[in-house]
């Protein structure tokens, strides 16, 4: 028996699950990435010469649900035209049926890789605010999320921000389609989203969706995901890890997540109470919208009180004598000067 | 607040400490009056141009320069007059009012009300 090497097997199933994109202006390039419900191709759009992502249920069968799911993604993102919400451009079927999206090819790197190498506290509290202005565009339309986590945005070379894979986001005011009939949870995969009636990542779930309650799924589930992610910034880790997905939705519906200053000392005290504050296993005790985080997180950058966090005295005089160091100098130089002509004029 | 307002009132307020601070001085302390009155006014002026100068400037490397000089300059006119004695106090004066001038300069940089931003119309 001949043993064929692992890195050819792999390319021939690249091969045969690369899509059929005949009778389509695009120009398959190579894949991108896999994910639970498809997959995502750089593809070259021969009509305008350029460069775009095609994003394509990953089997060629007709899965109605997954078909309607897709095409919902596709019409949820093309409401959202926003500089830090990946944009659509065009919708269709290939000739084996199923059905694809393209949309803006993005050139950067994911949270979850940016943060290793840029650990920057305040350039991460820029980045978090640029997602937080993102989800709030959507919630203002009317559009949650509901599976936000560093792997789901992209940081571009410019600084700028993407909020990507709308493919479990919900329009508020609209039925969404049912769930796929065959779930496709990878046994341990806790970052990997969920297919099913649990939409998400365990790792960044909320509470809610930890139960599986669709019902209760909200804009507040969001600003839960957004406080994990603001827990991710601060700890470089997910506030809940385990096993198994089941290990850790168990911690999420049941566990405090551990106080990111046990993992790193220095992390200021406002940021750790906002991220635990957006995380509060009930959605009432989690900030009431996206603009209350994201203003606490300007006013913790503007070095201001935050409303999640309650100042001792001395911490307060500590911020103050931090942002107004050179104030103090001057007035201190200025104290010293005034000193010194007292004791030089002699009296 | 706006920023011209900012300079007002922390010039006025630096000008009268600084105007008080002669009374440390016995030779001054029969002028007291008129040291704080003067010098209430030196910071009332100060305060204000520097404040427009924030206003119309963003920087605070050029509020705290600009705050500088208008301190060193009005200190300056108050140095030229001499006491009673024929004295003057260049250093006395002058450096502790170039002081205050930063001071002013710094805060209507960080504080205060700047100018609105600019409003994009397609009309």
């Amino acid at each position: 028996m001949h043993n064929v090497p692992t890195a050819a097997v792999e390319h021939l199933r690249a091969v045969l699950d690369a899509p059929d994109l005949s009778g389509t202006k695009y120009r398959l390039v190579h894949r991108i990435a896999t994910g639970g419900m498809g997959s995502v191709y750089l593809v070259e759009d021969t009509s305008l010469d350029r460069k775009v992502a095609l994003k394509i249920i990953t089997t060629p069968v007709s899965s109605g649900n997954l078909a309607a799911r897709l095409i919902q993604e596709a019409r949820i993102v093309a409401r959202l035209e926003h500089p830090g919400i990946v944009p659509i451009h065009d919708v269709g079927t290939l000739v084996d049926g199923r059905v694809f999206y393209t949309m803006k090819y993005v050139q950067g790197r994911r949270l979850d890789e940016y943060t290793r190498q840029y650990r920057s506290l305040q350039n991460l509290l820029r980045l978090f605010q640029k997602i937080c202005e993102a989800v709030a565009f959507a919630h203002a339309n009317g559009v949650v999320h509901r599976d936000l986590k560093p792997e789901n945005i992209m940081v571009g070379s410019f600084g700028e921000v993407l909020v990507m894979d709308w493919g479990v986001a919900k329009v508020l005011t609209e039925s969404e389609p049912p769930p796929p009939a065959s779930p496709e949870q990878r046994a341990g995969d806790t970052t990997g989203t969920q297919q099913g009636t649990i939409l998400g990542t365990p790792a960044y779930m909320s509470p809610e969706q930890a139960r599986g309650d669709l019902a209760a799924l909200s804009d507040r589930t969001d600003i839960y995901a957004l406080g994990a992610i603001l827990y991710f910034l601060l700890t470089g880790r997910a506030p809940f890890d385990g096993g198994s997905s089941h290990e850790i939705r168990e911690k999420v519906l049941r566990e405090p997540p551990p106080q990111p200053r046990l993992f790193d000392p220095k992390i200021p005290r406002p940021l750790e109470a906002m991220a635990l504050k957006a995380m509060a296993k009930d959605p009432a005790g989690r900030y009431p919208g996206i603009a209350q985080l994201s203003s606490d997180v300007v006013r913790h950058l503007d070095g201001q009180t935050v409303s999640a966090y309650r100042e001792t005295l001395l911490e307060r005089v500590d911020r103050w004598v931090e942002k107004n160091r050179f104030l103090i100098f001057l007035i201190v130089a200025y104290l010293l000067m005034r000193v010194f002509t007292f004791l030089t004029m002699g009296r | 607040m706006s920023k011209p307002i900012i300079g007002l009132i922390i010039g006025g307020i630096l000008g009268v400490f600084d105007g008080l601070t002669a009374l440390f001085t016995p030779d001054a302390a029969p002028m007291i009056m008129e040291i704080v009155i003067g010098s209430t006014i030196k910071g009332l002026i100060g305060g204000i141009i520097i404040g427009y100068y924030a206003k119309k400037v963003q920087s605070l490397q050029k509020g705290l320069i600009f705050g500088f000089l208008i301190g060193l300059v009005l200190a300056f006119l108050i140095a030229a007059m001499p006491d009673a004695s024929g004295n003057h106090y260049w250093i006395e004066i002058m450096i502790p009012g170039s002081i205050v001038g930063l001071i002013v300069g710094y805060a209507t940089q960080k504080y205060g009300k700047g100018p609105e931003s600019a409003q994009t119309s397609a009309s």
